[in-house]
């Protein structure tokens, strides 16, 4: 692979992938104000001191937005890394063990995905308090529903190669046969999905903020900020739609990366790219 | 549907009205030549006849009651999956620093202290016959507030669905005739745009667009029950076109891989090698085909509007469900949060379903499982 048959599309996502995370990364060297310092008068239009403006309190759009990037980013990745982590974990030992295990996780599974998300995770956040890590759990255990559709459908092609099997025969456990045998076989499609869900969790996250359920106030959220400044927007004031605009663009980053990465696992497979 | 051959009896299916080749059969009875000795040899117990004599009505029934044991299940999830969880509604309900005293006294006040299974087979013996309980916020009739309200939100999804639907097959289809030129990639990158923003970020812009910037559309959407027909209609016009945004990029997408997926398929391939015109082959090769998906993609992503409603309501403002139920979540008023969940959930479990059953009628091949 070489970086010219990168198309467009994937570079420009590949940008708003390394702004997002470079502004998470160097949040405090990068903001010109503290996250959550008031500096100003309330929705003070955008330009001189306040390049975006500031918002419902006073405080500049601009720093929150670059803190925002941080906890966003961090929330979302976490939470998605986990659900990998205990999707693929559930979803290997399912497809290779097989039997009575595979029908209990996949029946239980299909169970959890016959509430839509959002309202799941409404029901839950209702009952547990409000901590940061309980929010990442919830989001990681949703999630890692879908990647145990995806991971057991993968992981099953692959479970019944020859290659497996002569690595039964050989008298490998079942842990060699997961990480050493289906995993790297599988790798490339979960890292499209892993891509998918990424973006997935940041539109979730924020709409969980945006809520109110989601990251509490003071700390800086795009999701939150978004309905800190919801009541502006009536007066024509658009400090709500920048963060909403900052959420959309990682999206779409991410979804163009993703859209590039499926086509070329799709191609290397021999299959019709345009479908 | 005359194809195939026959051995089996020839058996008038009522509910479809078409006869079926019972060559394979489904239930694991074996067909038999002979149509008298099959029928003497299932005549075991009536569901295993019901299943022989009207295999259609018999795989409906099956996933109407699959779907009823699910709601059940999902019932149970939402109410004990809850119990189960660490904390206490008392404690959470009052905050951290409630006295001992305190968090007894409500525990008493909202029947907390009766065993949880209890609690659950008197709340699902009310929610059958649509009895949710009361508030805990404050003290309403929940199934009251609820009859409300779900009125409001189906409203928004119909017009929403109304709109969206149409449209979204049309795009879908012209993605389809002109794929991999120009209007093709346009839909595609538009599409992939749409489906990464946020619902209140469409919300916003479409209220900062009409009702803030051009003044033309009514902000927030409010609507109550004085209002004529056409004032609701115009209330609503910013929700439903935010809705139709969020679901017509899944929709199209969706629909364009179907239908792209019949017109590779080999027979359209052998109809264009034999010189039909295009009309001919889409119209007698391709739609039949295409049908089950397409109603699939449609019954899907009206499911995935019972969740955009949530969010939309908020932005807007608009009394629904939604907006009924993050009130609750952020007061914690469980009664509510749990029959709005239920609801949901029902809502949810019904479209799949329909989405089974329709693409079970359209397709016949899906009625004969390995």
């Amino acid at each position: 692979m070489n970086l010219r048959s990168i198309p467009i599309s994937a570079w420009i996502g590949i940008i708003g992938i390394a702004l997002a995370l470079l502004c998470a990364i160097f949040a405090p060297f990068i903001a010109p104000f503290g996250e959550r310092d008031v500096v100003g008068e309330i929705w003070m239009p955008a330009g001189g001191d306040f390049l975006l403006g500031t918002d419902n309190l006073g405080r500049d759009l601009l720093s929150r937005l670059i803190y925002g990037a941080r906890t966003t980013i961090f929330v979302a990745l976490t939470a998605t890394v986990l659900s990998f982590a205990l999707g693929m974990i559930l979803s290997f030992t399912a497809a290779v063990t097989g039997g009575f295990v595979d029908q209990l996780f996949s029946r239980f599974n299909d169970l959890m995905m016959a509430v839509p998300t959002l309202i799941f995770a409404l029901v839950v956040l209702a009952v547990l308090p409000q901590h940061l890590w309980i929010l990442i759990l919830v989001m990681a255990v949703l999630d890692s529903t879908r990647v145990f559709r995806i991971g057991r459908a993968v992981a099953l092609d692959v479970a019944v190669m020859e290659f497996v099997e002569a690595a039964r025969l050989r008298g490998e456990g079942s842990l060699w046969i997961i990480f050493r045998e289906i995993l790297p076989n599988t790798l490339s499609p979960l890292l499209a999905e892993f891509g998918l869900r990424f973006a997935f969790s940041i539109l979730f996250l924020s709409t969980l903020s945006f809520l109110g359920l989601g990251i509490q106030p003071p700390a800086a959220d795009w999701g939150g900020m978004v309905k800190d400044n919801k009541d502006g927007i009536i007066f024509g004031i658009s400090a709500a739609l920048v963060p909403g605009a900052a959420i959309a663009t990682l999206a779409i980053s991410v979804n163009l990366v993703v859209d590039w990465l499926m086509k070329r696992t799709s191609s290397l497979k021999g299959g019709r790219g345009d479908a | 549907m005359e194809s195939g051959p026959i051995t089996g009896p020839v058996l008038t299916d009522g509910a479809a009205g078409e006869t079926l080749p019972r060559s394979a059969d489904p239930s694991g009875v074996p067909a038999k030549p002979n149509p008298a000795a099959a029928t003497g040899d299932v005549g075991g117990t009536f569901w295993r006849r019901f299943v022989f004599r009207r295999p259609l009505a018999a795989l409906i029934l099956q996933r109407l009651g699959l779907s009823v044991g699910l709601l059940f299940a999902v019932s149970l999830m939402i109410f004990g999956g809850i119990e189960a969880l660490p904390g206490d509604f008392a404690t959470t309900y009052l905050g951290q620093s409630a006295t001992p005293q305190a968090v007894e006294n409500i525990r008493k006040d909202l029947g907390l202290d009766r065993p949880w299974s209890e609690r659950y087979l008197s709340w699902l013996g009310g929610a059958v016959k649509g009895d949710f309980g009361t508030s805990w916020a404050s003290k309403n009739s929940v199934s009251e507030q609820i009859g409300k309200r779900l009125g409001n939100s189906l409203f928004l999804a119909f017009f929403a669905a109304l709109i969206s639907v149409p449209l979204a097959v049309g795009l879908g289809m012209l993605a389809v005739q002109f794929r991999n030129r120009l209007p093709d990639k346009i839909i595609n990158v538009i599409s992939l745009a749409a489906i990464s923003l946020p619902e209140f970020f469409i919300g916003y812009l479409l209220i900062m667009l009409f009702a803030v910037q051009y003044g033309v559309a009514t902000f927030p959407a409010t609507v109550y029950d004085s209002m004529t027909f056409t004032e609701r209609l115009s209330a609503i016009a910013l929700p439903v076109a935010t809705l139709v945004l969020v679901v017509l990029a899944h929709m199209m997408r969706m629909t364009r891989a179907a239908i792209l997926n019949v017109m590779s398929s080999a027979y359209v391939e052998t109809a264009e090698l034999k010189g039909l015109g295009t009309f001919r082959i889409i119209a007698r090769h391709a739609a039949p085909n295409a049908v089950a998906p397409v109603i699939n993609v449609i019954a899907l992503n009206l499911a995935y509007l019972v969740v955009g409603v949530v969010v939309v309501e908020v932005v807007f403002v608009y009394p629904g469900m939604g907006q009924y139920m993050v009130d609750a979540v952020t007061v914690r008023d469980m009664p509510v949060v749990q029959a709005c969940g239920l609801i949901f959930a029902a809502f949810y479990i019904f479209l799949n379903m329909a989405a089974d059953i329709l693409a079970i009628l359209a397709n016949p091949r899906l009625r004969h499982p390995r």
